[in-house]
């Protein structure tokens, strides 16, 4: 719950978080080394100085941690726990859903728990996805188009085999697809940023909701006119987000872009903790107005109503968060902060 | 690395062809990104160039290119013999390095990541961001001194060589942007109009609005992938500007990081 300064009370639904473990312990290889220190680059690259983190908690922290950071010091009401396995890179996977799905269990209400597929896997793929419905009763999906399996350095969402698994999908009701389309982490063909593949699965599946995390940046306008024609496209905040405290004008510049073309049902709130904490991502998302000469360029407005939506509402329609029903339910547990 | 460069004659003149490549994607020298790490100059004829990218992942076609680059300006000293370029601490380092050392191309080191597209089309592709970037810059420029939309369209080659800017950033946009309108031969004759499209074809002022809008969606992408880029480097290699300021917990973080030189050279495979 995020109380603004009115004293108004904003449901936070965190839409993109991890929980993973990228410690030297879990890492096979150099790949895995570099990969958290990269994650821990841009966690020093945007936070500003008092949320910065020691390198040893950044690459495993606890479930108490998140618990804290997300609910008790910050805002959120719901987050989104991402699944990614990076198998070739971490002994049990960067943040697999069976460690996440046990932090979820000690604190009812708090997490939605989303899984993850290879579908370069074929037969065993589905089989996960079969593991995962039965067992953790996943809603949602994170994939992770740039992820080395073999010689295999990347996959797209329009390949057979990703069909296939799409196909299961729909027909198991898991709905949500969270896709990583942002800042290259694992670089693979020539323009490894690309989003058109979105454009294809999303028009061939239009049961299944695309979330596309980081809006495709740098790839903002391919991915704007992907979302604005279809209708099942929706962009997800994390990495843009953060610009508001380190290039304030600019991140005026990406969010007007956004409601100008996909508009404010479509773009959904999420700190990539813990890359970053959602606290002072909220203060300020709250305090923002984009200026006034970029937003009567574009004729669009941050509007509370906006930032509301933003900030949850937009997300508990994708997962069926009954919003009333959870701040009900989240009232009355007082004794989960106690506990810490 | 500025006393480098005021030092010694002939690192001097490498420096100044270094300013000279770009990073494709940002259209910014390699040199102001600071991704040149060193310079070294052996009997007076062989040179060695090391540098090093904001992350581990950066994209090896990018990195390819700026190798490239940096060899191309290089062998162009007529003193130079053997130009020798060194891409440190990135997942590529040692095909990249071999290729490019070879005259290799990038197909040859990346078989497997090629993927059916072709390096000159993604140059032809960067070429085209650079061009339209600077020239919203030009136009802005333009428009700022309270000339109308018709009158910017209409000026010629001729006009903007003549024109003089004050703010730092248009006086250097505008100038690289000529250079590029003249090299691409998009504009020749002192009268061809100076705002042509990257296809050649003229902006006319219905279509100004969206071509402008296009102009900005351009430089979004590459301002987010910029400061980036820049913010990424100095962490990655702790160049956090100290002067003045006292230390700030990112320096006590980044600190043992920063003097343990086993970690800035991950060990290679």
């Amino acid at each position: 719950m995020f109380k603004t300064p009115n004293g108004k009370e904003i449901f936070v639904v965190d839409g993109h978080t991890h929980f993973w473990d990228g410690s030297p312990e879990n890492q096979s290889n150099i790949h895995g080394k570099q990969f958290i220190e990269c994650f821990y680059a841009y966690h020093t690259n945007l936070s500003p100085p008092e949320h910065l983190w020691e390198k040893s908690k950044f690459e495993k922290y606890s479930a108490e941690d998140v618990y804290r950071d997300l609910f008790i010091d910050g805002p959120d009401d719901v987050a989104i726990i991402q699944s990614t396995y990076l198998s070739d890179f971490y002994k049990t996977g960067f943040s697999n859903i069976e460690r996440s799905s046990s932090m979820a269990e000690k604190y009812p209400d708090r997490f939605i728990v989303n899984g993850t597929f290879d579908p370069r896997d074929g037969e065993k793929a589905l089989e996960y996805i079969h593991y995962m419905h039965e067992t953790f009763n996943i809603q949602g999906v994170k994939m992770y188009t740039a992820e080395w399996n073999g010689p295999s350095k990347g996959w797209k969402l329009n390949d057979p085999a990703a069909y296939k698994c799409f196909e299961l999908l729909d027909k198991l009701g898991i709905k949500n697809v969270h896709v990583h389309k942002g800042p290259t982490i694992i670089p693979l063909n020539l323009d490894a940023f690309d989003v058109r593949d979105v454009d294809e699965a999303a028009t061939d599946f239009q049961n299944l909701t695309w979330i596309v995390e980081h809006c495709g940046l740098p790839r903002l306008d391919e991915f704007c006119w992907i979302a604005t024609q279809e209708t099942n496209v929706l962009g997800g905040l994390a990495v843009a987000l953060p610009f508001i405290h380190t290039r304030p004008r600019y991140f005026g510049e990406i969010i007007a872009e956004l409601l100008f073309w996909i508009g404010e049902d479509k773009i959904l709130f999420g700190s990539d903790y813990a890359i970053w904490t959602p606290q002072w991502l909220v203060e300020k998302f709250w305090d923002y107005q984009i200026p006034e000469d970029i937003a009567s360029e574009r004729g669009v407005q941050l509007t509370d109503e906006i930032k509301e939506k933003i900030l949850g509402l937009n997300a508990a329609r994708l997962y069926n968060i009954d919003v009333e029903a959870k701040k009900k339910a989240l009232a009355a547990n007082p004794m989960l902060i106690a506990a810490e | 690395m500025e006393n480098e460069r005021s030092t010694d004659p002939k690192l001097a003149e490498v420096w100044a062809r270094l300013d000279r490549v770009m990073d494709p994607e940002l259209d910014e020298p390699i040199t102001d990104m600071g991704f040149v790490e060193g310079v070294t100059v052996h009997d007076g004829t062989d040179v060695i160039v090391s540098f090093r990218l904001p992350t581990y992942w950066c994209s090896p076609n990018f990195a390819f290119l700026m190798a490239e680059g940096i060899k191309r300006e290089v062998d162009a000293l007529p003193w130079a013999r053997d130009t020798m370029v060194q891409l440190e601490d990135h997942m590529a380092a040692e095909e990249m390095n071999a290729a490019v050392n070879a005259g290799g191309s990038f197909a040859d080191a990346f078989e497997e990541l090629r993927d059916g597209e072709d390096l000159d089309a993604l140059r032809d592709k960067f070429d085209r961001k650079a061009f339209q970037r600077r020239q919203e810059v030009a136009i802005k420029a333009l428009i700022a001194r309270g000339q109308s939309v018709p009158h910017v369209l209409a000026t010629t080659l001729a006009t903007l060589q003549g024109a003089r800017f004050s703010d730092a950033t248009e006086v250097r946009q505008t100038g690289r942007y000529l250079d590029l309108l003249q090299s691409r031969k998009l504009a020749v004759a002192p009268d061809d109009p100076a705002f042509p499209t990257w296809e050649g074809a003229a902006i006319t002022e219905q279509n100004f609005k969206t071509y402008m809008e296009l102009l900005r969606s351009v430089r979004i992408n590459m301002e987010f992938s910029g400061s980036l880029c820049h913010g990424l480097k100095r962490s990655r290699y702790k160049e956090v500007d100290l002067s003045g300021d006292t230390p700030t917990l990112v320096d006590f973080i980044l600190q043992g990081k920063a003097e343990a030189p086993d970690k800035r050279s991950p060990p290679r495979r």
